[in-house]
């Protein structure tokens, strides 16, 4: 076969690779064909018949989505039997269409509105009685209005083959031919709204952002999930410092159009009404609102104070600040407070497989090749609930690429559906002769591996004479990255050693420390008591950690402050603000205010999240990624650690959450449509 | 699956929610690729039809001969319309397509009989059987 | 008992058992030279037998008419996957119900041709599909099967010749879509009747991804007498390219409708007139469908010297069809009839493409009002536009095969839109008026 063909495509010659469509050729030289049901990397319709071309020497109009090329083939595009075939296919389209643009929310931004105005005729010829049904509630989320519906089914293979998950099909035939849910009048599926974000018109539309706004009112801002770990970008559509709308609508970042029910919909803890907006002190037993002024003097004063008599400070950090208020928070432990006594809750053994792994180039997984390695090895975790983006990555790869897919877990798993083999329970080995015989491997883990665990998955890994990547599955948006940036009491930035350890986090809680600060954190969920002489808390929320606070500082969240997080597989991206809510403060400015109002601004540097970011990038080992391609948008991943990590770090401290789609931690339980789509999931 | 679907409602009458249940078990696919399946086909219906389906055929070949006329005696007489039952639920109607029998038209299926070259008179013998038919 | 009386007129080859006692059963079958055929393919190379298929200008008999032995050549013998062979008996073209006698009165004739089927390109099990309405035919088809599992004419090692066949009836649930090839095998394997993307085509890719030969019942009950006497005798039957009989299924306005096996080339006239008896009540011929509601409809006029085969179609800008022959006489309204067919496509369009689903059900409804006398002079061009714009843009033939019949009426029965116009009522209608669902 040759390795690409020549063809002239409106009187331009184009070259493309064999096998390549007709409207992907044109795309490649700058032609546009139009087209529904076409959609890249799902399966083939050649139902909507916009695309159809003329074929020098066929007799009839080609599909150009289904058409492959071939040597010497001359397309037209533009002719005037093309124009007229997209002109009267519109007027089809249209004339059971509502055409009720003015209140459709997909107006402004509708597929069928911009085909029409551009290939369509000014008029339409129907005058009989259009075909209507009314409009029904699949779930909380997702609503669908028939009449709008153009049958190019779209949702329901994105459902299916994107998210393996089947829960849209088709009902009826003919003209009355309908999309319909999987379980009766509803759908019981992921609720991951890809459905509605792939529809061309405004058939399928969000339960969350119907009638809000116009599209066109709504700034869109491309940021990062801060639910899970996989780091999904987002664009937030926003409009008066509110959050209308989550979706991926330029398909960029590592997570392309995928987002799950969390990314797409669970934005609006941000507005919560039990947000906290205003520094709480404790006046007489009680929490009562104050002035930031107030609040900072308190804080320092307790601060030098302590400093002054020796007394002893511990330090909880979070799984989803930024990689700026991590680093900035360790160096205000170590560097003003004098403390090792700093730590995170840790949700995997990232810290033993880089040690395992130490000295080796090009070990560890992008999420770019879970979709492009021959073979996947999952070892523990339910990928499709836990880590959906990774789930949806193994799978696209399985279908175009026909990877190999092997599943080691305790129970059943989406994976399985696919899966060359599927083994229960925790023992890979059995798995050696087939893997043995991959061209190459990417293994995922979850916290059922570690210390040892890590280490023997690894020996088995490199003992099978095959490239082997490797992924450690961590809970949160910057789980990796608070272990990168030393939030651990024994590692600094970069997994150096921090010298003589100081105390882990459920030791610090346990001791009678003077001052206990804890950041975006939780550690007192369970109800135990608190035991230091004084605790601050930053958080966005009163928690049950903040409850028995002295000072709690109001924070932003990951929508309304920039900055960077490093994801599950350690590619750093950057938070971009979408939002402001008044009294709340990103957690790096909270700090620096206090540095200030101690005095000791200056021995940590700025608090400019650029600057902190640049130290970074300067001092922390694997960080020195490319500027560039965070500063557009990008994932850069962090370089492997050159070398061992030569301080035991113990593993028993690891545990997962296991958050599922529908629980992300504290944030989950302040989303109002995260939790109505509990609800009606409870309902049933 | 579709002739599963088919003898399954022969038997239950029509294709009732525990029969996609059970359908969809026993051949592996989900609810919803039954449904999507069984209403696609003209045949299999989601509602209960008369004990005696009469389909009277209103195509070309058969419309020749004056089918419609016989459609709307049939409508008339029994007081019911396409795909409706007779309140004992003894008869149902329905309006077809093309049921093959066109040499012989006009031509009216019950259930799965053929009647051949039917006639207004014929057609009223036919549903007058019918309805005292156990 | 027969449907009809059979004709003078007819060259009974594939129709020969029609009418003897008992003659759907095997030993009838076997006592008429049934099987001999088979017999006589196994001792030939399966290229022989593809070439004496070809010798014999057989064209597929379910409506599109394309070369038998070409067809059977597509399919990739040394392929590694097992090649399948399904019998398209989903009649359901309107006008059409020539299949239906060919398995009740001889089904094992059906059994022996996809035998040879299979034995030219190496296939070892197959299935009939067979539309839901024929239950009673499926109930004869599975006893003749039963028979000839019995006899050792299906099965492992088929007489003795170490040739291995099974066969079964599947049944359809009511779709006329489903007789287009692709969209049957999606319904055999369990789907909606939704045709496939072509290519690749079912010789290549076919039932369950594996190649699969695809007839039409009439096909395959031609190739045993095509084996059994030379194709070249067949061939001879017919005209240059296309051989042998056609089972026609004269029905509409005849005083003898009925199916008949005629030669290929048969002159339409002599049909109507000699072997159907005339137009009913002594009345003028208005209109002739050469095969199914899909072909574009001729005039009287036109079919004064046409013949039936596929050329002579062809040059008056129709097809052969399926061989379901529809005969309208003078009283017959036009615009009833364009009505009653576009409504029989709009409701079996399987709504997969756009200008099909939209097409159809929109002209349905013009149509409807326009026989009901609410048309507008622009509503006839109308008709024809859109019918123009489905044409040879849709996803599968369905498209076209609305379309057809209706720009050929509007154009050749132009003055009867007109008669409906200004709110009269249909000039054809004596009472009431066209049911509409």
């Amino acid at each position: 076969m040759p390795d690409s063909v020549k063809l002239t495509i409106d009187g331009h010659e184009v070259q493309a690779a064999p096998g390549t469509l007709v409207i992907d050729a044109a795309k490649q030289a700058g032609i546009e064909i139009p087209a529904f049901c076409y959609y890249e990397g799902l399966t083939l319709q050649a139902a909507c018949r916009m695309c159809l071309v003329e074929v020098e020497k066929m007799p009839k109009l080609q599909a150009a989505c289904t058409l492959p090329v071939a040597e010497g083939m001359i397309v037209r595009t533009e002719t005037s039997q093309v124009a007229t075939a997209r002109k009267y296919t519109l007027e089809f389209l249209l004339t059971n269409h509502p055409l009720d643009c003015p209140v459709c929310d997909k107006g402004g931004e509708c597929e069928l509105q911009d085909m029409v105005f551009r290939y369509g005729a000014g008029e339409s010829r129907f005058t009989e009685i259009k075909i209507h049904t009314p409009e029904k509630q699949y779930s909380p989320v997702v609503y669908f209005d028939a009449p709008r519906c153009i049958l190019c089914f779209r949702c329901v293979r994105i459902c299916n083959e994107g998210m393996g998950v089947g829960a849209l099909g088709v009902i009826n035939r003919g003209a009355v031919s309908e999309i319909a849910p999987n379980v009766g009048d509803h759908l019981e599926c992921d609720e991951c709204g890809a459905c509605v974000d792939i529809c061309p018109v405004g058939a399928l539309t969000s339960g969350a952002y119907r009638y809000q706004t116009r599209p066109w009112e709504m700034t869109h801002v491309g940021t990062i999930c801060t639910h899970c770990a996989d780091g999904c970008k987002t664009t937030l559509g926003t409009r008066n410092d509110r959050i209308l709308r989550g979706n991926n609508r330029d398909h960029s970042g590592i997570n392309g159009e995928f987002l799950c029910v969390k990314g797409r919909y669970a934005y609006d803890f941000y507005d919560h009404p039990d947000r906290l907006q205003a520094p709480l002190v404790r006046v007489n037993r009680k929490l009562e609102e104050t002035s930031w002024a107030q609040a900072l003097e308190t804080v320092a004063k307790k601060f030098n104070e302590t400093l002054a008599g020796g007394g002893s400070f511990g330090v909880i950090g979070s799984n989803h600040t930024t990689n700026e208020e991590n680093f900035y928070l360790q160096k205000f432990a170590r560097e003003v407070l004098g403390t090792n006594h700093i730590d995170h809750h840790r949700t995997g053994d990232v810290v033993t497989l880089l040690d395992a792994l130490s000295g080796q180039q090009d070990k560890l997984a992008t999420v770019a090749d879970l979709y492009q390695r021959k073979a996947i090895l999952v070892v523990g975790a339910d990928l499709a609930i836990e880590h959906p983006l990774l789930s949806y990555q193994i799978r696209a790869n399985y279908r175009h690429h026909q990877a190999r897919i092997y599943v080691v877990t305790p129970g059943p798993v989406r994976e399985d559906n696919y899966a060359a083999a599927s083994v229960r329970g925790h023992e890979y080995e059995s798995l050696r002769e087939k893997l043995k015989v991959e061209p190459e491997l990417v293994i995922l883990f979850d916290d059922s591996v570690k210390g040892d665990g890590v280490r023997k998955l690894v020996d088995f890994g490199e003992s099978l004479g095959i490239p082997v990547k490797y992924i450690c599955l961590v809970d949160y948006s910057n789980s990796r990255g608070a272990v990168d940036m030393g939030l651990t009491p024994e590692l600094l930035p970069g997994y150096h050693p921090a010298g003589q350890p100081g105390m882990h986090a459920q030791e610090m809680l346990a001791a009678d420390l003077n001052v206990l600060w804890v950041v975006g954190s939780n550690p007192l969920k369970a109800g135990a008591s608190r035991k230091a002489g004084f605790l601050l808390v930053q958080d966005m929320f009163l928690t049950e950690t903040a409850q028995q606070a002295d000072v709690v500082l109001p924070a932003a969240c990951a929508y309304e402050k920039i900055g960077t997080v490093t994801n599950v597989t350690g590619e750093v991206q950057r938070l971009k603000r979408g939002v402001n809510t008044m009294g709340a403060k990103p957690d790096l400015e909270i700090m620096g205010f206090i540095a200030r109002e101690m005095g000791v601004a200056a021995k940590l540097g700025p608090w400019a999240p650029e600057i902190v970011f640049e130290e970074i990038r300067k001092t922390v080992r694997g960080y020195q990624i490319p500027l560039p391609v965070i500063a557009t948008g990008g994932a850069a991943q962090t370089m492997p650690v050159n070398g061992r990590i030569p301080v035991e770090v113990p593993s028993g401290l690891v545990r997962s959450d296991h958050n599922g789609l529908f629980d992300s931690g504290t944030l989950g339980r302040y989303s109002k449509v995260l939790n109505s789509v509990i609800e009606s999931r409870l309902s049933r | 699956m579709i002739p599963m679907l088919l003898y399954a409602q022969d038997e239950v009458g029509h294709v009732s929610d525990e029969l996609i249940e059970e359908i969809a078990r026993r051949v592996g696919v989900t609810p919803l690729q039954v449904n999507e399946v069984l209403t696609y086909y003209s045949m299999l219906h989601r509602k209960p039809l008369g004990k005696y389906h009469v389909q009277i055929c209103t195509n070309i070949s058969c419309l020749l001969w004056d089918a419609d006329k016989l459609w709307e005696q049939a409508c008339h007489k029994l007081g019911i319309g396409h795909k409706e039952a007779t309140g004992d639920g003894q008869i149902s109607l329905e309006e077809v397509e093309c049921i093959g029998a066109c040499s012989w038209a006009p031509a009216v299926q019950v259930n799965y009989d053929f009647h051949h070259f039917v006639t207004s008179e014929k057609l009223d013998q036919l549903l007058d059987g019918l309805r005292k038919k156990q | 008992m027969l449907y009809n009386e059979p004709s003078p007129l007819e060259t009974r080859v594939l129709s020969r058992r029609f009418g003897m006692p008992n003659s759907a059963s095997i030993d009838t079958y076997l006592a008429t030279d049934g099987y001999k055929a088979f017999l006589k393919a196994r001792g030939m190379k399966p290229e022989e037998i593809i070439e004496e298929v070809k010798i014999s200008n057989l064209r597929g008999r379910g409506g599109a008419g394309f070369p038998t032995g070409m067809k059977w050549s597509f399919v990739p013998r040394n392929s590694p996957k097992p090649k399948y062979i399904v019998v398209n008996a989903d009649e359901s073209e309107p006008g059409t119900c020539k299949d239906r006698l060919l398995m009740e009165y001889d089904p094992h004739q059906l059994i022996e041709g996809v035998l040879i089927a299979a034995l030219s390109v190496d296939a070892h099990a197959g299935w009939i599909y067979i539309r839901g309405e024929y239950r009673y035919l499926i109930e004869i088809m599975d006893k003749a099967l039963n028979e000839a599992y019995h006899k050792g004419w299906l099965g492992k090692n088929i007489q003795g010749t170490g040739f291995d066949f099974d066969l079964y009836t599947h049944s359809g649930a009511g779709a006329y879509e489903c007789g287009e090839e692709s969209a049957l095998l999606e319904s055999l394997e369990g789907k909606r009747g939704i045709p496939r993307i072509r290519p690749p085509f079912p010789a290549v890719v076919g039932a369950f991804q594996c190649p699969t030969i695809l007839n039409n019942v009439e096909t395959y009950c031609a190739v045993p007498a095509i084996i059994r006497d030379g194709g070249k005798a067949f061939a001879d039957l017919g005209v240059p390219k296309a051989g042998g009989t056609k089972l026609t299924c004269l029905t509409g306005h005849v005083n003898k409708p009925g199916v008949y096996e005629l030669t290929l080339g048969f002159p339409v006239m002599k049909m109507i007139n000699e072997v159907g008896g005339g137009v009913r009540n002594g009345k003028k011929l208005k209109a002739f469908i050469p095969g199914g509601s899909s072909c574009p409809i001729l005039t009287g006029e036109e079919c004064q010297d046409a013949t039936m085969d596929y050329d002579s179609m062809a040059a008056r800008k129709s097809m052969l069809g399926s061989g379901g022959v529809v005969v309208m006489d003078e009283d017959t309204c036009m615009v009833k009839a364009a009505l009653r067919i576009m409504r029989f496509y709009a409701h079996e369009s399987c709504g997969w493409c756009i200008p099909c689903r939209e097409g159809t059900t929109w002209l349905r409804k013009i149509l409807t009002r326009f026989h009901e006398g609410q048309g507008t002079r622009s509503d006839i061009d109308l008709i024809g536009d859109l019918s123009k714009n489905m044409l040879g843009r849709t996803f599968c033939p369905l498209g076209d095969a609305a379309a057809l019949p209706t720009i050929s009426i509007v154009e050749k029965f132009r003055q009867e839109f007109e008669d409906h116009l200004n709110g009269r009522p249909c000039p054809f209608e004596h009472a009431g008026h066209m049911v509409t669902v």
